[in-house]
């Protein structure tokens, strides 16, 4: 298949404009007999449904928390950007695009991109609007910050909370909706499949995660927006149920998979404590604006940190940056930190960890001035830790933490499969190789509030979508499948639980798929990756009965999916012969250690046919234009 | 350090459950409470044993899903701490711990540890949202707002929806949890035009979803992660009373 990016014609800055135009309608009084599926009930998935079921279609949103607003959308702290330009410090549509294109280390579409930056004005005025306690200022007018690798502040926050705040908005415009009997709600409820009817998505397979029953869904349209596969690394900042089993089975129908290689791994986490560890704590980034990042200049330094004089740190980040100094983005900082520890400079018992300190900023602006912006954060890492970060330094690492790798769409955000949408993270259009600070949030909010509901409806207009219901042949077999799998899990009664396999396989991507890669170790994980599987599917136990609710049944087939996942990410890594944002080849760095990208041979999007588990997947390219961004080397000196 | 865990086990909502004990080795300091819990269930499922069920998910205070009693406190010894934050340096070797679900008529158990707040969902969707269309919204800075009722609205808004008011509260009431979205929204003149009809809605919704009465026992400020003020129950009130008399409409 060709991949066609149905990217519209014409000027930049009118292509959006142009393309709503072109998109034929659907009548108002006809919406009601269009039922759609919603899968996830994050930012992407609830301000879709919410606006979805304002326009007049049937909704039904599936999700697997008790409740929508549980979604994982929740954990962001930072904030939100948009070019708002409310400080008068330079920002525009443009610069916001041009920024998110290079900060994405020129692996985006520059389409989605501009169309995003547009947008994400209208994001603002949407969330003020539902009540979104965003900072402000003594006027009453909004604040803002700058925010990773931003040198404008055009970052809307509320306190470390953004994410809460913008998730509770799109719930409250959800449930304002099932007040209106417009969308339904299936809580605890895990979509296990894709049905595909005369080759276009028609509905879901699911499994009620309280009574185990496998219950079958038919729509005129499916949207997937179920987040990244940030836990195929097993540690990780995401949530721990968040997973890549709706994407991953919907790949296995036929959609596309792009650029999986491409991982976020974040440079402020709480460093790992120990075996038993579950997850991973992200620290905003905001703490960089004025937190210094630092390592003692003599290696294994036992001084306590305040004891270390000046002269004697190494503060990296700022001499080797001078311009961007703490701020540089993500991927920077990170390779940054794990250069200096991987030198042996690093702190704390692992020799992991590099300092972050604030105390030049107390010093500054006074305790309380910096309790007020950060007083969430430090409390929470005293909580974690132990350690008082007013009086001693951070320790932190990068983890990883987002994925800008997803499901290929197209400029409507359809993916391969006809009527199957793809929004927010479990998409891959927007951020390239590495997204940069404060953009997850506009994106998910972009693509639901303000994307989907336009193309879908010219997909839906476009005609050719008979009713189709349940008792189709296609729903019983598919739906007969997905019932054997939760079988099969549950006859093998082995001897080594789900998350031994999982941080097993988390742990070989981490050292061979994470901040650095190489050819060498790609090998030995791609040959490593079928063999847990094949252990997996031997000798995993998985205990209780399928009718039930089983939480360690819904892990082992997230975790199954993983380890077939697993297996494109580290084919895509190795067959990237460059090095561009969160993904670095050692083979391919500058002199000094920087990504060097390949332009001639690598300015495409990767998109993955699936062939069959253990079978070579299929790479097709999407070659990327970049018309209004000269492509050039990534600089934050 | 070794502990003893008595926790409460229950196969479904027609189960009556019991308490089961449960010996624990080698608990590091380190380990948050949930990680000590994935311990026990790695050794039980090794036995062949069913895991003990709870509900978490984000594991950093936010998302709201844990929901344990932990000898007798929703959430933990810990104030303004969620089970997911709570870590095992707060006990010591010996110790015997209880842990329990929450506990109320509204927010039935579905197995073990995890119950059912749907209850809460109920009370938001009978008015805790603006009326506001997508695309219709005016530009964000034409409506002021003075930063000391942002910050209010926001104290009330970070409330995570976790129903430890209702677990701490001797009669399962969900004041605290109602009156912060009722705060929010009343506090900001974007909530102005339907602030009398939310109220009377909420407060409706949550009388039928079976939650007690206020009668000022304050356990629910003790026990919020989020450390949410009772200030915010005596506005819901004001904000009541104001709508009974006026009616909806104004």
């Amino acid at each position: 298949m060709k991949l066609d990016s149905k990217i519209p014609s014409g000027d930049m800055a009118a292509k959006w404009e142009k393309h709503k135009f072109d998109l034929k309608l659907v009548n108002p009084a006809n919406k009601r007999k269009f039922e759609i599926l919603v899968v996830g009930s994050g930012l992407a998935g609830a301000s879709a449904a919410a606006t979805l079921a304002e326009l007049g279609y049937d909704v039904k949103c599936f999700f697997i928390q008790d409740s929508p607003r549980r979604a994982h959308s929740i954990a962001a702290q930072g904030g939100i950007n948009a070019a708002k330009n409310y400080q008068g410090d330079g920002d525009s549509v443009y610069r916001l695009f041009y920024d998110t294109v290079k900060g994405g280390d020129y692996r985006a579409r520059e389409a989605n991109v501009y169309r995003l930056a547009e947008i994400s004005v209208n994001i603002i005025d949407q969330c003020v609007a539902q009540g979104v306690p965003f900072a402000r200022e003594y006027g009453g007018m909004l604040a803002n910050r700058s925010f990773g690798g931003a040198q404008v502040s055009r970052t809307f926050y509320a306190r470390g909370q953004t994410g809460q705040q913008l998730l509770l908005g799109a719930y409250s415009a959800l449930m304002r909706q099932v007040n209106a009997g417009k969308v339904k709600l299936y809580p605890r409820t895990e979509m296990l499949d894709v049905v595909l009817v005369d080759g276009k998505a028609r509905g879901i397979v699911t499994r009620n995660l309280i009574d185990g029953k496998i219950e079958t869904h038919a729509g005129h349209a499916v949207a997937l927006c179920t987040g990244g596969y940030g836990n195929a690394f097993y540690l990780s900042t995401n949530a721990k149920a968040c997973n890549v089993t709706a994407a991953w089975r919907a790949h296995r129908r036929g959609a596309y998979f792009a650029n999986p290689c491409y991982t976020q791994i974040h440079p402020t986490c709480i460093p790992v404590h120990g075996e038993y560890q579950s997850k991973l704590t992200l620290m905003s980034e905001s703490l960089r604006n004025d937190g210094r990042v630092w390592v003692p200049d003599k290696a294994k330094d036992e001084r306590a940190p305040s004891s270390i004089p000046d002269v004697e740190r190494n503060y990296y980040l700022e001499t080797r940056y001078p311009s961007f100094g703490n701020l540089v983005p993500r991927d920077v900082a990170s390779r940054a930190a794990k250069k200096v520890c991987d030198e042996g400079f690093g702190v704390g018992d692992s020799g992991l960890a590099v300092y972050l300190d604030f105390a030049d900023a107390i010093k500054r602006d006074g305790e309380n001035t910096i309790r007020e912006k950060y007083g969430n954060l430090f409390q929470m890492y005293e909580r974690i830790t132990g350690e008082d970060p007013y009086s001693t330094p951070m320790r932190i690492f990068p983890a990883v933490h987002y994925t800008m790798g997803g499901l290929w769409v197209d400029y409507n955000l359809m993916s391969t499969i006809p009527g199957l949408f793809v929004l927010g993270e479990a998409n891959f259009s927007d951020h390239g190789a590495n997204r940069l600070g404060a953009s997850a949030l506009m994106q998910g909010l972009a693509d639901g509030y303000f994307v989907l509901p336009y193309t879908i409806g010219g997909y839906i207009a476009g005609g050719g979508l008979d009713d189709v219901t349940t008792d189709h042949d296609a729903f019983k077999e598919v739906s007969q499948e997905a019932s054997e799998l939760t079988k099969r899990l549950l006859s093998i009664k082995g001897s080594r639980t789900v998350d031994e396999f999982h941080r097993e396989l988390g742990l070989l991507l981490w050292d061979n798929c994470g901040m650095s890669r190489s050819e060498e170790g790609l090998k030995a994980a791609k040959e490593k990756i079928p063999k847990i599987r094949e252990e997996f599917w031997q000798n995993v136990i998985v205990t209780g009965a399928g009718e039930e609710l089983n939480q360690t049944l819904e892990k082992a087939a997230r975790v199954a999916d993983f380890l077939e996942f697993a297996e494109l990410m580290v084919e895509d890594a190795l067959q990237r012969r460059e090095s561009c944002g969160g993904h670095f080849r050692e083979e391919f760095q500058t002199e000094d250690n920087e990504a060097k990208r390949d332009d001639d041979n690598f300015a495409h999007v990767a998109a993955w046919e699936f062939k069959g588990v253990g079978k070579e997947s299929v790479r097709h390219k999407e070659e990327l234009d970049f018309v209004e961004v000269p492509l050039v080397q990534r600089s934050y000196k | 350090m070794n502990l003893t865990l008595k926790v409460w086990r229950q196969k479904n909502g027609k189960d009556k459950g019991g308490i089961e004990s449960y010996p624990l080795s080698d608990v590091s300091p380190d380990m948050s409470f949930l990680e000590m819990l994935d311990v026990l269930n790695e050794e039980l499922m090794k036995k062949g044993e069913d895991p003990v069920a709870f509900d978490h998910d984000c594991r950093e205070g936010i998302c709201g899903m844990c929901s344990l009693v932990i000898n007798g406190q929703a959430h933990g010894p810990e104030r303004g701490t969620t089970v997911c934050q709570l870590h095992m340096r707060h006990y010591k070797d010996g110790d015997t711990i209880y842990i329990e679900p929450w506990r109320a008529d509204a927010f039935p158990v579905v197995k073990d540890l995890v119950v059912d707040r749907t209850a809460f969902d109920n009370v938001i969707e009978a008015g805790g949202f603006i009326s506001v269309r997508t695309g219709s919204a005016p530009d964000a800075n034409a409506i002021p707002i003075p930063k000391q009722n942002a910050d209010l609205a926001m104290d009330a808004a970070s409330c995570i929806g976790c129903g430890a008011c209702v677990a701490a509260c001797p009669n399962a009431s969900a004041m605290l949890f109602v009156s912060a979205k009722v705060s929010q929204l009343s506090l900001l003149p974007q909530g102005q035009p339907e602030r009398n009809k939310r109220v009377l809605a909420m407060v409706k919704a949550m009388d039928e979803g079976g939650f007690g009465n206020c009668t000022n026992y304050e356990e629910c400020e003790g026990a919020c992660p989020k450390e949410i003020s009772v200030s915010n129950i005596a506005r819901m009130n004001r904000e009541y009373a104001r709508a009974s008399i006026l009616g909806e409409e104004s």
